[in-house]
């Protein structure tokens, strides 16, 4: 995004293009039919910085800035919207809030291995009956004098089985609502803490998501993030983070749909000439190409509210909602310009319509955006 | 031990090159400049020496115009702890002799146990400036390394040769230049990246060491172009239509590939 300062950006973007092009684009399909888990890919990507982009130097990260941190993960999603979701969630969803809410102990305890690239991390929030509505979560905790007692159970938890490190928000008592929730920091190694074999998804087969069950789950007094209570606004302050992450994504996965409708409109023939020159096809790729530049200008907008000290919940909602749709419907456009080899896995396309679908569901879907916008628009129509 | 690495920042292999109005020059716009992948090799066997605890300063070395110390910020941000760009260049541009007198003018004082160079720049391909600054600074060279063993004071190096590889010995210091698949090499950490922007590049004039691109282009050339070409396009392939006779086609398709082809 040509907002961005740092001189290093470009050299950044070269190196993590290169890195797809080499050694993730090669395996993205085989990846997605057996629905392996990269594990040799991400430790490279941990070892370059990529699990700590804007986590400062000092806590073992890169020191990147937001926008460096956006590009990162629209060029990963261009190839691999797998890899690019477990890069997400390990550097905003876990990693920003341990950077923001987190004591120097509990950086320097959990946050720098994650910086470092030596663990993947995660975050608890979701549980079974408690998704789009989740103030309403049930996992509980207990004080018991020298540390907090977790039991209940998460759902569609990103990274459950490979990463070691969790975000897991609990509740005190369910009738306190929003107030009674509290935030920890989750050692996956810790007794008590189940992982239930992956969930089989449509989409983003080679990312591991999963339920998990904390089962009287010891956590220490020194892992309790933020103050008690204050759990709730740590998840939106965090969401309203990795939001931007997930629009970056659903652009990058827009970007390789469009690319691979460019490809075959150039390559396929019909009535005599490349499908490009056919006006119906031209004028799809065209809604297309703008379609993807509104949601990149939307992101970085939301982007730049986000790197000032201000709140910043509207903007990434409109982001994140725009962006995830626009991808649904920019995917669904390339299936229609590859016709009846679109429906076929030997093409990319086919992959990148089933990894679409998710970014309208996830990191709350499109309906909870318009709640968060329409709040705001309430809040502001007071004023008026 | 201290390692020098020589590098040269090419149009990027994946360019689509274009002719410049001059003739003789390839046009410059939109082009993206990179490391030479051959001096990515030889930074590589430098920088793997350093991770072993054998190397404790490798030091990147460039002739070039401004936009060479983005390369030179390259190799920093892969690991490099010092950069030298001796500014110039584009008048002699493809001259290995005036290229290896520059970079033995700038090396000819320094400490150093070993000179790594590319085997070629890409891009020109002439494969002569290792060679030609190993003679300039009286120094033994090998050249075509594909593995190299450190040894106290001395390497043993295999080379490429036609049909299969040579074993040197080679004396320290010497010149080495590096063949693909020498190793291979890393990418930039993140990092890195940030680091190299705190490394020291030192910049020096061609007049700091009594020379000047005038002369070394003018009365000491050594190589004029004349003119520059791409090379003819391909021709279109041929498509035989068989779906009427199949047979008839590939009867056409075999007196094709033995009469035109001549592929047997």
């Amino acid at each position: 995004m040509e907002t961005s300062v740092g001189e290093q950006y470009e050299q950044v973007r070269d190196l993590v293009v290169s890195f797809c092009k080499k050694k993730i684009a090669p395996g993205a399909a085989k990846r997605d039919q057996s629905a392996e888990f990269p594990s040799g890919i991400l430790h490279e990507m941990g070892e370059l910085g990529l699990f700590g982009i804007f986590v400062p130097e000092e806590l073992g990260g890169a020191g990147m800035d937001l926008m460096t941190y956006l590009m990162i993960i629209e060029e990963i999603a261009k190839v691999d919207a797998s890899i690019a979701v477990t890069i997400s969630v390990t550097n905003s969803v876990c990693g920003w809030p341990l950077l923001h809410f987190g004591t120097r102990e509990q950086q320097e305890r959990y946050l720098r291995p994650i910086a470092s690239g030596e663990e993947l991390g995660g975050f608890m929030l979701t549980e079974p009956e408690a998704g789009s509505d989740a103030a309403s979560l049930k996992t509980r905790y207990r004080d018991v004098g020298d540390a907090f007692i977790l039991n209940g159970t998460k759902a569609w938890i990103t990274n459950a089985g490979v990463a070691k490190t969790f975000v897991c928000m609990a509740t005190k008592d369910p009738s306190l609502g929003a107030h009674g929730i509290s935030a920890f920091i989750l050692d996956a190694d810790q007794e008590g803490v189940i992982f239930d074999k992956p969930e089989e998804k449509m989409g983003l087969r080679s990312s591991k998501t999963g339920m998990v069950t904390l089962d009287n789950v010891r956590v220490p007094k020194s892992a309790l993030l933020g103050r008690e209570g204050q759990g709730f606004s740590i998840a939106l302050a965090t969401l309203d983070h990795s939001r931007l992450g997930i629009a970056a994504q659903a652009v990058g996965i827009a970007r390789g749909a469009l690319e691979e409708a460019l490809r075959y409109a150039r390559d396929r023939r019909q009535f005599g000439r490349p499908l490009y020159d056919h006006q119906a096809i031209g004028f799809r790729l065209a809604e297309m190409d703008t379609e993807i530049a509104a949601a990149r200008a939307l992101l970085q907008e939301a982007a730049r509210a986000a790197m000032t000290p201000r709140r910043h919940s509207r903007e990434s909602a409109r982001a994140k909602l725009f962006a995830s749709e626009m991808c649904n419907r920019v995917v669904a456009s390339a299936i229609q310009i590859h016709g009846g080899y679109g429906y076929s896995k030997e093409y990319a396309i086919e992959r990148m319509y089933r990894d679409a679908r998710v970014t309208t569901v996830y990191e709350g879907t499109s309906e909870v955006q318009k709640i968060v916008i329409s709040r705001a628009l309430k809040q502001a129509a007071e004023s008026l | 031990m201290k390692c020098i690495v020589c590098m040269t920042h090419v149009p990027d292999t994946a360019s689509i090159i274009k002719i410049g109005a001059d003739g003789k020059h390839i046009d410059e716009t939109g082009i993206k400049w990179i490391v030479s992948p051959y001096d990515e090799y030889a930074l590589e066997e430098a920088l793997k020496l350093a991770d072993e605890g054998k190397a404790d300063e490798v030091t990147v070395v460039t002739y070039g115009p401004q936009r060479a110390e983005a390369g030179l910020r390259e190799c920093l941000a892969r690991g490099a702890h010092k950069a030298v760009h001796i500014v110039g260049g584009e008048k002699t541009l493809g001259d290995s002799l005036a290229i290896a007198k520059v970079l033995a003018a700038a090396l000819k004082d320094r400490e150093y146990d070993v000179i790594l160079v590319g085997v070629k720049g890409v891009g020109t391909d002439n494969s002569q400036v290792g060679q030609m600054l190993a003679e300039l600074l009286d120094l033994p060279h090998v050249s075509n390394v594909v593995k190299i063993d450190w040894n106290d004071g001395a390497v043993a190096v295999e080379r490429e040769v036609e049909g299969g590889h040579e074993v040197v010995e080679s004396p320290l210091p010497a010149v080495l230049t590096a063949q693909k698949g020498l190793n291979e090499p890393r990418y930039a950490a993140l990092k890195g990246i940030m680091a190299a922007k705190r490394k020291p590049v030192e910049k020096i004039e061609l007049s700091a060491l009594g020379l000047d691109e005038d002369t070394l282009a003018g009365a000491d050339a050594t190589y004029n172009v004349r003119s520059l070409e791409l090379p003819p396009e391909k021709a279109a392939g041929t498509i035989i239509q068989g779906e009427d006779d199949p047979q008839a086609a590939a009867a056409e398709l075999v007196k094709l590939l033995h009469e035109e082809a001549k592929a047997f």
